[in-house]
């Protein structure tokens, strides 16, 4: 028997039109204009329409492009990795260990740093991680330092931490939180210590919120302009220091919209690996 | 006795009169309004500190203008923000002398009367036809405030005596103690002039070009970070850099006044000059009330308020400005060698040779520099 062809259901697509329309507007407009303009040229510091190959060649070229994006890359990772190790502990504690109000209390104050700039957060950073700041003046109480920890990769990472681990904290918790608590019981019933329910039962259980509040942290921190100048002193730039550059120097948007466009495939290319894996059923 | 009677029937008034003042209030309430409309809007592109309070509330007071500043951060930042605003948007544009002509070659800035400018007064003759500003015998810009970039150094890591060479970058008890200002042209050209370029800094051959490179990149492994102005501040203010290369006064005098031991200096290689220029937006229709601000800023009153401009401070560049900045600053002027005879005075520097204008990039181009400068920051 034939198939009959679905109609078309206009009380669906009224609602589903704005959001298509959002996206439209807001995300496919400005990257197939951000692509376009890879390709335009720049004369007196004004960008002129061409079809030129020029930017991407200019920029694939460099050694100090591919320095930066596996810096970025490399930085970006080691984020998302401290982000998860030192958040789980925290979601673990606020989603089995405690009640149910503190446990809203908590990602309310975990949601509050986000009222705040996350720049006016950096700085108060550079305040704190100076040379003549409170940790170091702590740490000469005990016989130790000075260190230098601004203008460091550690400061770099200390800043993306202040930018991802609140919402990795949030979003840990809430996938934690949401386990069969049964389950775990099982396993304990059927002998299972504690370490080994974790990594056995929680874990996988939790594996897609873990993975999704990752990719959050990598998409978080591979964007981020903030930390590595302020914090890591543009030593040595990242992907985003660097399109700042392209753009300060010579107005070169379109070499810019290069750097942006690799971006954004690195980040699909991860985002869309590790949804595969969080959505992977075991065969 | 009459006077008596007139205050008693102000503070105890009867029906009549309540209803005469009310008439009186009602009706010259459009007129108010009116004289509040009149406050005219001056769109002005200008790097931070050019529209705030401390430059532009007296003249705003007397011409009953406001000020909308838009602040940028380098000449490139300026022309695209430019370029991406439709004509008119900008009545007035404070430049970088080195931009002013491509300002004007791509139609940016209207031309202006040279009669309206005291150029009789400038400090010196370069000013009256800075480079750039005149094009054919017209000009398009009127320069306003000028300094000096050269060593900038925290008096407790380097002495005078060291700072008086760029050497004292490669002092290796500065090893990551070496910041830089993140923009190409200062830092690089300071590095030219290092090598003994001299006035031919902008302008050097393949090979001089080369160990221009080397030089760079041998001042590597010192370097600290590279900054803006915020983290060019904070960095010298709270001793994480304790040398800095591509800025002078502009950032420790703000700090220098602040009680900081910072400093800088013109080297015995050079330094080089920064210049600020007033242009009137291209289509504006307050080109009159503009021409006004610009005297204002030429005036005594306006370079005295630009020598100690809150954000970062700049010379005086006319005889009377400097004159009356010794007057109302002594302190100051003696500061930033303002003072006839002063071994830093900024003009004799210049008669001396020892400082250079800041130029875009003749020979390699200006590409090639910023090349090199994400070579350099990468490495």
């Amino acid at each position: 028997m034939a198939q009959t062809p679905r109609k078309l259901d206009g009380y669906a697509l009224t609602w589903r039109l704005p959001i298509i329309v959002w996206q439209l507007l807001f995300f496919i407009g400005p990257l197939l204009f951000m692509i376009a303009m890879t390709f335009f040229l720049v004369k007196n510091y004004r960008m002129h329409e061409a079809f030129e190959m020029k930017n991407w060649f200019k920029m694939l070229s460099r050694g100090f492009f591919w320095d930066s994006y596996f810096l970025t890359l490399g930085l970006a990772t080691l984020s998302t990795i401290c982000a998860t190790v030192i958040a789980f502990p925290a979601a673990y504690a606020l989603s089995f260990k405690v009640s149910a109000n503190v446990r809203r209390w908590a990602i309310f104050l975990l949601i509050i740093p986000f009222f705040t700039s996350y720049l006016v957060r950096t700085f108060s950073w550079y305040v704190i991680l100076a040379e003549s700041g409170p940790i170091n003046a702590i740490l000469g109480y005990i016989g130790l330092g000075p260190y230098t920890m601004l203008n460091t990769k550690f400061g770099t990472m200390v800043g993306y931490m202040t930018l991802t681990l609140p919402l990795v904290v949030i979003l840990q918790t809430v996938s934690l939180a949401n386990i069969d608590k049964s389950l775990i019981e099982a396993a304990h019933n059927l002998g299972c210590g504690r370490t080994r329910t974790v990594f056995t039962v929680i874990v996988p259980l939790a594996k897609t919120g873990l993975i999704i509040a990752a990719v959050f942290c990598f998409i978080l921190s591979f964007g981020d302009f903030v930390a590595p100048y302020y914090l890591g002193g543009s030593k040595p730039p990242t992907l985003p220091i660097m399109i700042i550059d392209t753009t300060k120097s010579g107005q070169q948007w379109p070499r810019a919209a290069v750097v942006a466009v690799m971006m954004m495939v690195t980040l699909f290319t991860v985002a869309f690996a590790a949804i595969m894996a969080a959505y992977r059923k075991k065969a | 006795m009459k006077s008596k009677k007139s205050l008693s029937s102000i503070m105890t008034p009867s029906r009549r009169d309540m209803l005469k003042y009310g008439a009186a209030a009602g009706l010259s309430m459009p007129f108010v309004s009116r004289a509040w409309a009149q406050t005219v809007e001056i769109n002005m592109l200008a790097w931070y500190g050019h529209g705030e309070p401390d430059m532009v509330s007296e003249f705003e007071a007397e011409n009953n203008v406001k000020f909308k500043p838009k602040y940028y951060a380098g000449g490139d930042n300026m022309l695209g923000l430019i370029a991406q605003s439709p004509a008119g948007t900008y009545d007035i544009i404070l430049s970088d002398a080195e931009f002013v002509q491509q300002l004007n070659d791509a139609g940016y800035i209207e031309e202006m009367d040279p009669a309206d400018y005291n150029f009789d007064d400038m400090l010196y003759d370069d000013f009256k036809q800075f480079p750039g500003h005149w094009k054919d015998g017209k000009l398009h810009s009127v320069m306003v405030r000028c300094g000096h970039l050269g060593v900038s150094y925290n008096k407790k890591a380097v002495t005078a005596e060291e700072a008086a060479s760029y050497k004292c970058f490669w002092k290796p008890e500065l090893k990551g103690k070496v910041g830089h200002f993140d923009w190409h042209l200062p830092s690089l050209g300071m590095m030219s002039l290092y090598n003994g370029n001299g006035a031919n800094l902008w302008n050097v051959d393949d090979a001089g070009w080369g160990k221009v490179k080397e030089t760079t990149m041998s001042l590597r492994p010192q370097v600290g970070g590279f900054f803006d102005y915020g983290g060019t501040f904070n960095s010298l203010k709270n001793g994480e850099m304790q040398a800095m290369c591509g800025i002078g006064d502009w950032i420790t005098g703000v700090l220098e006044k602040d009680g900081a031991p910072v400093a800088s200096v013109v080297p015995k290689e050079g330094g080089i000059q920064w210049t600020e220029s007033y242009s009137i937006g291209k289509g504006t229709d307050k080109a009159d009330v503009v021409k006004k601000f610009i005297q204002y800023m030429l005036s005594p009153r306006g370079q005295v308020r630009s020598a100690q401009m809150a954000a970062y401070p700049g010379f005086c560049i006319t005889k009377a400005g400097a004159a009356a900045l010794r007057e109302a600053n002594m302190k100051e002027a003696e500061r930033t060698g303002q003072i006839e005879g002063a071994p830093n005075n900024p003009i004799t520097l210049i008669k001396e040779g020892r400082i250079h204008y800041r130029n875009i990039p003749q020979h390699p181009s200006l590409e090639d520099w910023n090349d090199f400068w994400s070579e350099y920051k990468n490495a």
